[in-house]
């Protein structure tokens, strides 16, 4: 016979104020099993706590119904109180009558009668109740990093410096990413090279740090504390052991023309390269799809100058596989492609260029060494204009309907450094709004104003046009003094949108991660949990998740290290204990429920069964892996035979709550 | 059997809502204090997907005059999936109501995340709305299950 408490909460007036509270408690008092109905004032309070637990030890209680607040907010808190009072903590229920009723009714008595209702259907539900245990699951002691940009190197040292072994995987020949490619950084306009190559450096020379560049991640399987993940190294056609980086082999190379993918395309490497100069791991790569040698078999000058005999032209991909407890997500973003801007004339002009390919034309690596010049004739140019929000804050498909939240601060830093070291060089910028939220942000952009008198016009561009003579032709409005303008720049520069990187959403798949219409990762929570994904053990550090710049990105990246050494630190984690279960004596083994299962929690094995002959047979059931399964109930409704159940939220329980409430 | 001709028809309607973004939604709009009718009473399941549409036969067996399924945006699902098989599952299901004469008015999917607390209340009040206006529903219900 079950013996259920039930507690009514007045939440302060939070609830006494539209629902009757007495009456509620005086009603539920009258539900079959009842044994002791109250109210009281602040259930959650340490004495509403104490009632609690001193009615569950008095009456001996096997279920607990509070009528509070919405079990998002406290349910934990009754859960713990009951479980201090012997209590098993997943036989309390939630009536939520605070936020589905006395806050969003007026009526008093129409708002009692709900919550009567609501906790009608609690008390039914408790009633099936079971007690539940939460198994726990070891962690391995290892991180993953899956992107080698600045999110992915500063997680990664935070990780190593708690002391726990750091692997971080890159697709490209080397870590650094996007910071790599910028030459300053707003708004201390100090040089993104000289902060992040220490980084670099340090994150090679890290006794717990692996760096696996050029490779992928192809395969994940496990749940959280104990993931196995398969990383494929791409074939280099070089021996990164015996590399030195001496760069001999990128000098002789006789294949010079491979569009340089780091210069963004502005200039050419060789076949055989080293991506920068303070490439970490320094070491060469051949771009099978330049090289002679790998392509028709005729050339070997890179082997034959090689000194250590590093060059391997039969390297083949190899595969990794290794366990992790906790995996960090830094994948980070592009620029957009501007083929669908025509209106921009980005593919048929030269000197219109990107913000991100400005970067590299101004960086002293850069193609021309530091000295702006116009891409089509090396000429200076003379009068660049900025077109804002190329891509982002569009409504039509061919855009982005976010904000990029960085060009306008890069925008002002281009224009800023520009005016800096040309003087002559007229500067417009072409802006829908000018976004400054940021230390320091605002006083920044209005030195590029004040200071350095960039031209900041209201409006959009709405053709440009190249012109025979060199110069281009740049219409636009300006909305402000309400007019049409034309002008003859030198160079067209568009800050295009950022999104993120193109791997990540067959990598959200494997990780069985969230990603929202834009494809970056969506955290467990806006605000309470920004860098934790909703997959346990997966976490989230820079822009995969959003567009941000360098110091949001860095404070995201220690921020997700902390989450993940909070995990590594346990040697054993407490499992959901709220999953799915299936009654072997019925499965058919249909495999309907392992089809539905987006975690791959569901196996199949051959069980001996007695049969009512006396005889034993070989059966083909489901088992749920409970460290696997989250609980979503997708394979309960999937199941042909209604054997599949989920703890806490069972078939029955869900049924004798529809009863209650239609009653 | 009585029915009192002067008081307004009140529908009695049973929302299921995801834990992760319908119930939080719910919350929302209570925090907020966007009032929706009495009539809906809320039941918190993990996802949408956990709905089996036994609950919702269930439902209007035992007398409700309209059921709707709250989960999160498609492609926004806690569980990943969970609301693809919810929205392919229920559009099965409530054609076949249709066909037995369970109105499509009486039958909802709606997608409300958890930050959408004022599209959740407006869905009630508009889902109330259009439910009254049909009516009581007596096509599936049990008679034998009415309350005395």
């Amino acid at each position: 016979m079950q013996r259920i408490g039930v507690f009514v909460c007045h939440c302060g007036t939070n609830i006494a104020a539209t629902v009757d509270v007495k009456t509620v408690a005086e009603a539920l008092g009258h539900e079959p099993g009842v044994v002791i109905s109250q109210d009281y004032q602040y259930m959650c309070s340490e004495s509403g706590q104490n009632l609690v637990k001193n009615a569950i030890k008095e009456h001996n209680l096997t279920g607990v119904v509070i009528c509070s607040c919405s079990p998002r907010m406290h349910e934990n808190t009754f859960r713990k109180a009951a479980a201090a009072a012997g209590l098993n903590p997943y036989l309390v229920e939630i009536a939520n009558i605070r936020e589905q009723c006395s806050w969003i009714h007026k009526d008093i008595a129409t708002a009692t009668d709900k919550a009567i209702i609501l906790g009608k259907a609690a008390v039914a539900k408790v009633h099936l109740n079971a007690p539940l245990t939460a198994g726990e699951s070891p962690v391995a002691k290892r991180a993953l990093v899956i992107g080698g940009g600045i999110a992915g190197i500063q997680t990664a040292l935070d990780i190593a410096e708690a002391g726990f072994d750091v692997d971080i995987v890159e697709k490209q020949p080397t870590i650094g990413g996007k910071m790599a490619q910028i030459d300053k950084t707003f708004p201390t306009l100090d040089c993104a090279a000289c902060i992040l190559t220490p980084k670099m450096v340090e994150a090679s020379q890290n006794e717990h740090i692996t760096i696996h560049s050029f490779s992928e991640v192809t395969d994940v399987k496990g749940f959280v504390g104990n993931f196995t993940v398969t990383i494929k190294k791409k074939a280099c056609y070089v021996d990164e052991t015996k590399c030195t980086g001496c760069g001999l082999c990128t000098e002789k190379c006789p294949m010079k023309k491979v569009p340089n993918e780091f210069n963004m395309g502005l200039d050419n490497r060789t076949a055989v390269y080293i991506p920068f100069a303070q490439a970490v791991p320094k070491v060469a790569t051949i771009d099978p799809n330049y090289c002679m040698m790998l392509k028709n078999g005729k050339c070997g000058v890179c082997s034959k100058v090689c000194s250590v005999g590093a060059i391997d032209y039969k390297q083949q991909d190899s595969f990794i596989e290794q366990k992790y407890g906790a995996i960090v997500v830094a994948t980070g973003f592009n620029p957009i492609k501007l083929d669908k801007y025509d209106e921009f004339a980005y593919n048929q002009c030269p000197d219109v260029v990107t913000s991100l390919e400005l970067e590299r034309l101004m960086n002293a690596a850069g193609p021309n060494g530091g000295t702006l010049l116009r891409p089509s004739d090396k000429t200076h140019p003379h009068k660049i204009v900025f077109v804002q929000c190329v891509g982002s804050r569009c409504d039509d498909s061919k855009g982005k309907p976010y904000c990029s939240k960085i060009c306008c601060m890069y925008t002002a830093k281009h224009a800023m450094l520009i005016r800096e070291k040309y003087p002559d060089t007229e500067v417009y910028v072409f802006y829908i709004d000018v976004r400054t939220p940021g230390k320091n942000f605002d006083e920044f952009y209005r030195r590029a104003v004040e200071q350095y008198n960039v031209h900041y016009i209201k409006g959009m561009v709405g053709k440009v046009t190249p012109r025979s003579d060199g110069k281009i032709d740049v219409q636009a409005s300006d909305l402000l003094a309400d007019e049409q303008l034309h002008i003859d720049a030198d160079m067209v520069v568009l800050a295009a949108a950022i999104e993120p990187d193109k791997t990540a959403r067959p990598l959200a798949t494997m990780l069985t991660t969230q990603m929202d219409t834009n494809d970056f990762f969506t955290e467990a929570h806006p605000k309470l949990h920004p860098v934790e994904s909703a997959t346990a053990g997966i976490f989230l550090s820079g822009a995969c998740q959003g567009p941000k710049d360098i110091p949001e990105t860095v404070a995201q990246a220690s921020a997700a290290a902390a989450k993940a050494i909070g995990l590594l630190v346990k040697n054993s984690i407490t499992c959901n204990p709220c999953v799915a279960h299936s009654n072997e004596l019925m499965c058919n083994g249909c495999s309907s429920c392992e089809k539905v299962c987006p975690y791959g929690a569901i196996t199949y094995e051959d069980k001996e069964f007695r049969m009512p002959d006396r005889t034993t047979a070989i059966r083909r059931v489901a088992s749920v892996n409970p460290a696997v399964c989250q609980g979503c109930g997708a394979c309960t409704v999937a199941c042909p035979s209604g054997v599949m159940d989920l703890n806490g939220f069972s078939n029955s329980q869900i049924m004798a709550e529809v009863d209650a409430i239609c009653k | 059997m009585q029915v009192n001709e002067n008081k307004e028809f009140e529908p009695l309607i049973v929302a299921f809502c995801c834990n992760w973004c319908s119930y939080a939604g719910a919350d929302l709009s209570g925090t907020n204090r966007l009032n929706y009718p009495t009539n809906v009473k809320i039941i918190r399941v993990p996802c949408s997907c956990r709905v089996n549409p036994m609950f919702i036969l269930r439902a209007f067996q035992r007398g409700a005059d309209g059921v709707i399924l709250c989960g999160c945006h498609p492609g926004d699902c806690h569980y990943t999936s969970g609301n693809y098989f919810t929205r392919r599952r229920m559009t099965l299901l409530f054609s076949m109501l249709d066909f037995l004469g369970i109105e499509r008015d009486r039958t909802r999917v709606e997608w409300v995340s958890a930050a959408e607390g004022a599209k959740f209340a407006a869905t009630m009040n508009e889902f109330t709305e259009a439910v009254k206006k049909l009516g009581p529903n007596r096509r599936l219900e049990d008679l034998r299950c009415r309350k005395q």
